[in-house]
Parts: C-alpha cells; structure tokens; sequence
C-alpha cells in the first residue's frame, strides 16, 4: 500500500521506521475488519488514533495534550470503551503534521505506567453524530447530595468493619467486595432472607433520621427495615442481577458514599443504560428499574463519564465527544430495603420468583401428567435446541464404542435415542439403524448419511427380534415416572433377538464416585475462564432458586427443582438448564461505521434458556429396574463417566 | 432409508393385528440408487436375518428386484453373483420421499430426505 511521502525524502527507510510503517498499517486493517472504520491515504482534517481510546485506559485530558500539539483541536470523539478515538484538527496542514509527527509516540498511562503506541491514519468521515441522550429506566431517580459531608462522615464512620464479628454471617468478606447486613440477613446461597429471624439490635440509629427524611420528602413510602452495607475498592464490582422479588418490596433505595460510581442497568431485551451515581447521592429503583431492569457495577478502575463539569447525575450518554476516564475511589453504598411478608404480584412474571413458582412443573404422579411434563420438558426442548445440541455432541463415549465394536460382522443394531447419530458410524460392519423422537435430530443423521427413523422409545416401530443388539444412550433418564422408564427398557428388549445384547447409559445421581469427580462436574473450570465473574447473587435469568422447597405443599405435590449447571445433584428429579447459543449468528460482525460507538459494552446477549427434565438414577437402581423384566441377564453393571450403565442380554 | 431399514420396520399402530403391520407398503416418489462397497461376508449375514418375501416385494415395488429369486438360493455364503444382487437391494436402494402405509389399518408415515417419521399421535398408542 501506498503510504504518501510526507517524509524527508532523501532518506532511505530506516528499520525503525519500516516497523512504524508495518504497525500503522495493521492498525488500519484492524480499524476496518473489526470497526468497518475506513482510512484513507491521502491527508483530512480528521484522523483515528490506534490504542489512544478510553477502552485502553487513556484519558481525554491526556489525549487532548498531545494532539494539541500540533495545532489546534475543532473536537476530540472518545467512544466508550473502544480502543481508539477521532480528532479533528481546524486545519489540514496540522492534521498532516500531526500524521507525521505523532505517529508511532509512546505515551505512559496515568494509572499504571504502562507505555502505549499510538498510530494516526487519516479518516474522510467520522462518527460525529450526537445521539439523543438516553433516558434513566422507568422508576429510577437519582437524588444529589441527600446527605451533607459531615453526615457521610458520621455515616461511614458508623460502620466498624473490624469489630469482632458477634453475628458471623451478618458480616462477610465476598470475592468482590466487603459487605454487611442490618436487620435481616441476605443470604447468598438463595437470595433470600430468613424473614422470621431478625438480626438483633435493627438498623443503625443515623440511618433511622436518615430514613425519616426520605419518608418525608416522598422518595419511598414504607420505611426499609433491612439495610446492606458494601464497600467496594477500586477495581470491584457486582455482577447484573435483579433483587430478589419474594425477598423485598417495591421500592429499593441505595445511597453512595465515599466516592462516585457508574451503575449499569440492562434491560432484558438488551437496552443498557450507564447510570451515574455521584457521592451523597440516592439511587432510588421503583417499578420496572427495580422489577425488570438488571443493575450492576462492571469491575474496573476508571469509569466512563462526561468529562463537562456541572452535568454529574444521570444517565452516561454515547455523547462521544465529551467522554473521559474517571479514577474510581473506595466506596460504600447503604441499601435499604423493606423485606417483603406475602408473594410478589408485580406485573413482570418473567423474571419474577413468585409469581415462577406457580408454573414450576410438579413431579407427575400419574402416566398422563408425566407424558405432558416430557412433551413440554423434553420433546419440546431437543426440537428447540436440535442444531445447537448437535455442534455440541461430536465426541463419542469410549465404552459405547467399544461395545459396538466388540459385535460381529453383519450385526444389526438399533441406537433408540440417537441424537444426532454419533455412534451411527461406530461399526464399519455393522447396520445401525437409529430412532429419535425429535425430528430435527433425526434429519440431522440423515444428512450423515445414517439411517433413522422418528419414533417414540415407547413405541419402536420395529419388529420384536429382529436386532442382534440395542444401544440406549442417555435417554431412559428422560422418561418421568418408574413405569415408563420399565417401559421403555421392555421395548427395548422386544426388539432383541434371543440371544441379543442391550448396553443401557443412564445420568448418575452420583457425579462424584470413587472419590474421582465425572466430567460433568469437572468441565465447570474449563467454562469458568469465559464466564463473567458470577456470584451467588447474580440472579441468573430467572433459572437459580424458581421453586426453592416449601413447606406443606413439598409433601404432597412435590415441585421440580431447577439444577444450577455443572454442580451435584441434589435431587433425582429435575430440570437442567440448556443455554442456547444461536448458531446462526455471526460471531464478530463489523459494526456500521455509522453507528460503532453505542453500547459496545454490552454486546453479549443473555442466552435464553430452556430446561429439560431428567431423572437420575441412584447407584443399582438401574440394575433393578432391568432385573424387574423377566426375560434378561444383567451381564454387567458399571459407573462410566457419570453414568449408570448396564449390559444386559436377552433369554 | 434403505430396504434393508424398511425390512426391519413394522406399523406400530394401537390395535393393529398381531403380525398384521408388516410389511409396510412403500409409496415412493423418489427413489435413489447409490453405490455402496459390496461386503461379502456382511450381505451373507443379512441373509438369514431378513424376511425374504417382504423385501423381494419391496423391490419389486420400487421397480429395483431385477432378477432376485423368491427363495434364497442354496449355497448362497459363496456365491457372490447372488449377494451381488441381495447388496444392491438391501443396501444400494433408497427411498428418498414417499409413504410407508400400514397393510393394516392404512395409517400412513411420511418419508421425507429419507427418514420416514413414524411418531404417533397420542390416540394411536
């Protein structure tokens, strides 16, 4: 490519300089892979700095000196956290002189004298558009300066963060910051409080004068009676959750002390909107901010924030070309909430843990109940989730493997359950002929050039002794009660001929066995590297605690629990969590040049999430249920990989 | 789906009579012949394992029997003209959309890209 000779001419290239060269250039590729931001060779008045953006840590004050430099400066656009930033020079000649001069500097980040190269190319168009300033969520308020500095003083100073801990769980250093109940305890293991066990001694007394005055000027109708203390250092944070409807009421109220914040709140279809919080003031979260709209605190030294004096409160808008970095400080929010004594009836049942419950499905009692539960719960679900589902089933399980190949040349084998045919192509010289009840599943082994057929494992449309061997593979843990499950392993054996062989895998209870934790379990680390850091209160898209075991009702009409992905099991009967990744979309696609600068900090979309129901086995019980049919052996009974497996033969 | 696949299916309809879902009736739009590694040992195999009169008929339908006899010959373990003629049926023949129709109770299952979907409703288990 052609870079233009603005250069002392009469001087070869040093190797320096061809380095300098080679980096500008890829700086530009990458601007228009990844941005779609497209440079030019010949000199504008405008130019895109590489590495000079608020996403890499570089403030607008910093920036601004050194592209003043070379003339003066018509605007500076630094987008929000994107790694690079637009500066417009009043004339060509010291837009020109700035490509020349500044290409290739170094300059020292304030924070953490890290050194950063900054690259210039010239730019014909840039973003210069002001978007319309973004509204707070509906409900929310931020009052300034509700308490004096003197009263945040007296305030801080209350809290004794040393004192010897006479209530060991009121006060608890979390990962992320240090925190402290007054009160009622919140529980993180389910978000929740124990609303019959009141913490001795109440609230503290200045929070009560406090309090009193909130009442009187209207900003909350009933007086808090729970109060949660966080301190948070630099570089801390919360993750995005929802307080927990059933726990407290309406309105929520948080006041920040010690230093100012930027509060992200995000509304479930994906709008995102950067609160900030300034020191003394009072978040106040009613109706859908409070109800619908997620808030949390994104771990990081420096927050985005307009860098105008005299526009503090509010919402952060994209107005790009009056951004900066801001320094976080320590700091200490009050939140006070009133604990809530009867069911949330609130209008967003969605993300709503009462009103959830009702609709949580019951364990079925009877074959009609459990065939509705495994239509919605299971069938239902692998249509739904087929291809995503498939893209994550490629790697077969070395002992179904080994038994297909231990078979006879000619065997004929049924795979009931096959999913999307992985074991379809075990044997060279066998004929599998696979069935799944999901259709989609089903086509999936078709394009593999398999056999199947779409059928019911309760109702195989096969003739009775027919196949020298049956697989069953993950599938007889979808059925919903004892009977069907029997059902289903006596469809299996009419397909067998005298003689043949079953290899039946079904989910273990036990995902812990021999001391040796299964995959399952251990594939938790692997996944905790892309996860956003989580904690246990995040409340994870409605799916954690939905039907936490209640009293009278449990005995009678027992609620299924909702396992949390990648943990133990803590009961036989359950729904499991499957987060959906779209396929379809493109990873990476290159933002618009018009619009790259709004929102880039939440471009990942919540996943929707559907739950499929299973039943674990515990250890024997699957021999049992095997041992219950007349006409077999149980030829061996094995623990594989979190799985209950059984062989068995055909008399 | 393959005649050797169809061999081994069979209606699966509530109240059909004992025996009386098999053979299914093929109902073929479209059918294609393709070519598979001839396994002498396996098609010997299948032999003995399929029910003979279903898939002479079956190719018979589809217009694929050639000259497959009504009884399997003889002798058949060694002769490789005749597991020529049984491979290229069982394995070479394929109905890629049609119907498969109970002889019974004439339910019919669809067969479409090859699979034939033989789910039933909940009143016909």
């Amino acid at each position: 490519m052609e870079i233009d000779g603005i250069r002392k001419l009469n001087q070869k290239l040093s190797k320096t300089e061809k380095k300098l060269r080679q980096k500008q250039i890829k700086a530009r590729n990458t601007l228009l892979r990844h941005e779609g931001i497209e440079c030019v060779s010949s000199p504008t008045k405008s130019l895109v700095i590489a590495n000079g953006g608020l996403g890499n840590g570089v403030s607008r004050c910093q920036l601004l000196a050194v592209v003043e430099e070379c003339g003066p400066v018509e605007a500076l656009l630094m987008p929000p956290n994107k790694p690079y930033s637009f500066v417009k020079y009043k004339l060509i000649e010291d837009c020109k002189q700035a490509y020349d001069i500044l290409n290739g500097k170094e300059i020292v980040l304030e924070d953490s004298s890290q050194g950063i190269v900054l690259y210039f190319n010239f730019v014909e168009k840039v973003p210069w558009e002001v978007t319309t300033p973004t509204t707070l969520p509906p409900g929310l308020r931020v009052i300034e300066d509700l308490v004096s500095p003197e009263e945040e003083r007296q305030l801080l100073e209350s809290i004794d963060w040393t004192e010897d801990e006479v209530i060991p769980s009121a006060q608890k250093a979390l990962k992320h910051r240090r925190v402290k109940h007054f009160g009622y305890e919140f529980r993180y293991d389910n978000n929740n409080v124990d609303k019959d066990r009141p913490l001795p001694g109440g609230l503290p007394d200045l929070c009560n004068v406090l309090l009193t005055k909130c009442l009187k000027l209207g900003y909350i109708k009933q007086k808090p009676d729970q109060l949660t203390v966080n301190q948070y250092d630099p570089g801390q944070g919360i993750p995005p959750h929802i307080d927990t409807h059933s726990a407290f009421e309406d309105e929520i109220i948080s006041l920040s002390l010690g230093a100012e914040i930027v509060m992200d709140f995000k509304h479930p279809d994906g709008q995102a909107v950067a609160v900030m919080l300034p020191q003394r003031s009072l978040l106040v979260m009613s109706g859908e901010s409070r109800y619908l709209w997620t808030h949390g605190i994104t771990p990081r030294k420096f927050d985005v924030v307009p860098a105008s004096e005299g526009r503090k409160v509010g919402t952060v808008s994209a107005n790009t070309g009056d951004l900066t970095l801001n320094k976080r400080g320590k700091r200490t929010s009050f939140t006070f909430r009133k604990v809530r004594r009867s069911a949330c009836n609130c209008a967003y049942p969605s993300v709503c843990d009462s009103q959830h419950k009702d609709t949580a499905p019951s364990i079925p009692i009877n074959d009609n109940e459990a065939s509705k539960l495994e239509e919605k719960y299971v069938h239902e679900v692998y249509e739904e989730i087929a291809g995503h589902f498939s893209n994550t089933r490629h790697s077969p399980w070395p002992r179904v493997v080994e038994f297909l190949r231990g078979l006879p040349c000619g065997a004929v084998v049924a795979d009931v359950g096959c999913g999307n045919g992985k074991y379809l192509g075990a044997g060279k010289d066998l004929y599998m002929l696979g069935c799944d009840r999901s259709k989609k599943l089903a086509d999936i082994c078709g394009q593999k050039g398999f056999q199947a057929v779409v059928c019911d494992a309760l109702s195989v449309p096969i003739r009775s002794d027919s196949c020298d061997a049956c697989i069953s593979i993950a599938v007889i843990h979808h059925f919903a009660t004892v009977e069907r499950r029997l059902a289903t392993l006596y469809e299996l054996v009419r397909l067998l001929r005298p003689g043949g062989r079953a290899l039946i895998y079904v989910w273990a209870m036990e995902q812990e066995y021999n001391k040796q934790k299964s995959k399952y379990l251990k594939e938790k680390r692997a996944h905790r590297g892309r996860m956003e850091e989580t904690n246990s209160e995040a409340y994870d898209s409605g799916c954690h605690s939905v039907c936490p075991s209640d009293g009278t009702n449990q005995a009678l009409h027992p609620k299924l629990s909702v396992h949390t992905n990648r943990t133990s099991f803590d009961s036989q009967d359950l729904l499991v969590p499957w987060h959906l990744k779209d396929s379809t979309k493109e990873k990476g696609e290159p933002s618009k040049s018009h619009q790259p600068l709004l929102d880039s900090a939440n471009l990942c979309e919540p996943s929707p999430v559907f739950h499929r129901y299973y039943h674990v086995f515990c250890e024997g019980e699957l021999e049992l249920v095997c041992k219950s049919l007349k006409c077999i052996k149980v030829e061996e009974s094995y623990y594989d990989q979190g799985n209950w497996c059984v062989v068995l033969e055909k008399q | 789906m393959k005649l050797l696949t169809h061999n081994m299916l069979t209606s699966h309809v509530r109240g059909v009579r004992p025996g009386g879902g098999f053979p299914l009736r093929i109902k073929a739009t479209e059918v294609k012949v393709n070519n598979v590694d001839f396994n002498q040992e396996f098609t010997a195999r299948m032999v003995p394992k399929v029910e003979w009169g279903a898939l002479v008929e079956a190719a018979e339908s589809l217009g694929h029997r050639g000259d497959l006899p009504s009884e399997p010959i003889p002798d058949y373990e060694s002769n490789e003209d005749f597991l020529r003629k049984v491979h290229h049926v069982l394995m070479e023949v394929e109905v890629v959309e049609g119907m498969l129709k109970c002889p019974d109770t004439g339910r019919e299952f669809p067969i479409t890209k090859g699979i034939p979907n033989m789910l039933l409703s909940e009143e016909e288990t």
